[in-house]
């Protein structure tokens, strides 16, 4: 008798809920491992009760009430298993006391807090997407598990040594002082830019989990820009989330082969995504100060805005590519330059801002800087370049559905021209 | 039971998929993802993945100080492992009954490729 509105808007409710009580609980006990575990403890019940009993009228109390009862039980049998092994000295005060009873308040800043701390930069970026995603996303370690396709013991043990790390680290549960709060920021939106691209540049596996894992970086996202209204650069990376991800249907054919986004179907784009994602971005590059989502977010917009292909507005891609490659040295972004600049002033000026690119270790060997000069020789009227290029490319991906579109843009390319051999192994094996 | 279906793939010549006509490398994608969802819905498969290529293959073993010593890249060996699937099926007659498919998928000309398909039994251990 399981219905499925129900449930979702369950599972939708716990999960807001989940970093708010987590944030109360942690807050007063200051055991963030023992906290967070039973704050799962309190999910999990409520996900079996709440379906069945239906939802009690104070459902935050509720799962407040039982985290604690299950903190106090954890508490109440470590004393017991310290008084078996009488390692602790007699005079050692530890607490139980009656206010764990009594509800702890619940403080807004809490769940901004619980972000710092998972995404502290102390952690690995792999251990802080699992945290986050956990304990303030309120996922199981099964769903984590699955949205990166790994066995759940293997996600079990990545978080609970996040939760070493985090007690290793001494980092406190608290707000970070305000002359550190722009760096820890910035942490946290890369965790959660980390989150959006896993489940956004993977269309092989299952697919289904992945696409949760972009939602679910646009629900913290959202979540982040709720307590940081003011804060440009959370807007810039909400609107860039949310106008890359409103071209997701378009972005894949019936069997899962990427389709370039000069060939996309427009009409599959989501228009309200776009409007949200747009209005975002205009609100926010005049405030300033501009940064690096807020630009992306800004090319991206022009893009979707664009009746088709040919109408984009390539100059002003180039303009704001032009002001990004000016504060990163990522190579991504001037791979990205070279081609706008191929779009505004032809293949051969993007091929010659590719050249300095070949001495960089970071994308020297990378298949995107292979397959962007195969595409801009392609252009140039030099297909067998590119044909062994794009192969060289598909050898290199460590994407299957890119693999297969890279490799099927050799082969147009050859069946036009006849000409080009190599060789390369398996292709679509997962669905 | 559970079966390991290793795909072995001659070098060169009509198994270079990067010498293919470009209907043929779609019909090839396009029977492997079918094949896959085909027994992802029976639910027969536990998993499968398509290897990167043999050019950037490494073998490697531990030195004296158990650091790693790294050997390769083996251009010159004549087969090397595609892919592989993972099967969850009553018996070994069914492993070999889809290996035998996997085995004909098109190639060139839609052609079967008759490519060898190693079958073996992945044993099951004790209870996680």
């Amino acid at each position: 008798m399981s219905d499925a509105p129900v449930a979702g808007r369950i599972e939708q409710l716990l999960r807001d809920l989940a970093p708010q009580v987590l944030g109360a609980v942690a807050r007063r006990h200051r055991d963030f491992a023992a906290s967070e575990d039973a704050v799962q403890e309190a999910l999990i019940a409520a996900a079996d009760q709440w379906p069945r009993d239906g939802v009690p009228d104070n459902p935050r109390g509720w799962l407040l009430q039982v985290a604690l009862r299950r903190m106090t039980d954890h508490i109440r049998s470590e004393i017991a298993r310290r008084d078996r092994e009488k390692v602790v000295a007699d005079d050692t005060p530890i607490v139980v006391a009656p206010a764990l009873y009594s509800e702890p308040q619940m403080d807004p800043h809490d769940t901004l807090v619980l972000l710092f701390m998972c995404c502290h930069p102390a952690l690995s970026p792999a251990s802080a997407i699992a945290l986050t995603l956990r304990a303030v996303g309120g996922l199981t370690t099964g769903e984590i598990a699955n949205a990166f396709l790994v066995p759940e013991p293997t996600m079990a043990q990545r978080i609970s040594r996040a939760k070493q790390s985090v007690k290793a680290s001494d980092v406190a549960f608290e707000m970070p002082e305000a002359e550190e709060r722009a760096p820890r920021v910035a942490s946290v939106l890369h965790v959660l830019y980390l989150v959006f691209n896993e489940g956004y540049t993977t269309s092989s596996g299952p697919s289904l989990h992945r696409t949760d894992l972009s939602n679910e970086a646009i629900r913290l996202t959202r979540l982040v820009h709720q307590l940081l209204p003011d804060d440009t650069e959370v807007a810039g990376l909400l609107a860039l989330m949310l106008l890359t991800d409103a071209r997701r249907a378009a972005r894949t054919g019936v069997s899962g082969e990427i389709i370039p986004l000069d060939e996309q179907d427009r009409s599959l784009w989501d228009r309200d995504a776009i409007a949200e994602g747009v209005a975002l971005v205009t609100g926010a590059l005049p405030r300033g100060p501009v940064g690096e989502y807020q630009l992306q977010a800004a090319i991206a917009a022009v893009h979707d805005e664009a009746a088709s292909a040919d109408a984009t507005d390539w100059p002003q891609i180039l303009a704001l590519y032009d002001v990004l490659k000016r504060m990163t040295d990522n190579p991504m972004i001037a791979l990205n330059h070279a081609v706008a600049t191929a779009m505004v002033s032809g293949p051969r000026a993007g091929l010659e801002l590719l050249a300095p690119l070949d001495a960089d270790e970071r994308v020297r060997n990378h298949h995107r800087l292979y397959a962007v000069r195969a595409h801009l020789l392609e252009r140039a009227g030099q297909p067998d370049a590119a044909i062994a290029l794009y192969n060289a490319a598909a050898d290199k991906t460590s994407s299957i559905p890119e693999r297969n579109y890279l490799l099927l843009r050799a082969a147009r390319l050859r069946d036009q021209y006849h000409s080009g051999t190599s060789i390369s192994s398996g292709t679509a094996w997962r669905e | 039971m559970k079966y390991m279906l290793m795909m072995n793939t001659p070098r060169g010549g009509d198994y270079g998929i990067n010498t293919w006509p470009k209907k043929d490398i779609e019909a090839h994608i396009g029977f492997m993802i079918s094949f896959a969802k085909k027994l992802g819905a029976a639910g027969e498969l536990v998993g499968a993945e398509g290897l990167a290529s043999p050019a950037e293959a490494k073998v490697v073993r531990a030195g004296a100080n158990g650091k790693p010593i790294t050997d390769g890249v083996f251009a010159e060996s004549k087969e090397f492992l595609a892919g592989f699937w993972i099967v969850e099926v009553p018996n070994a007659q069914r492993a070999y009954e889809i290996a035998a498919e996997a085995s004909a998928a098109p190639g060139i000309g839609g052609k079967p490729l008759n490519l060898g398909i190693e079958v073996r039994e992945v044993p099951s251990g004790p209870p996680r």
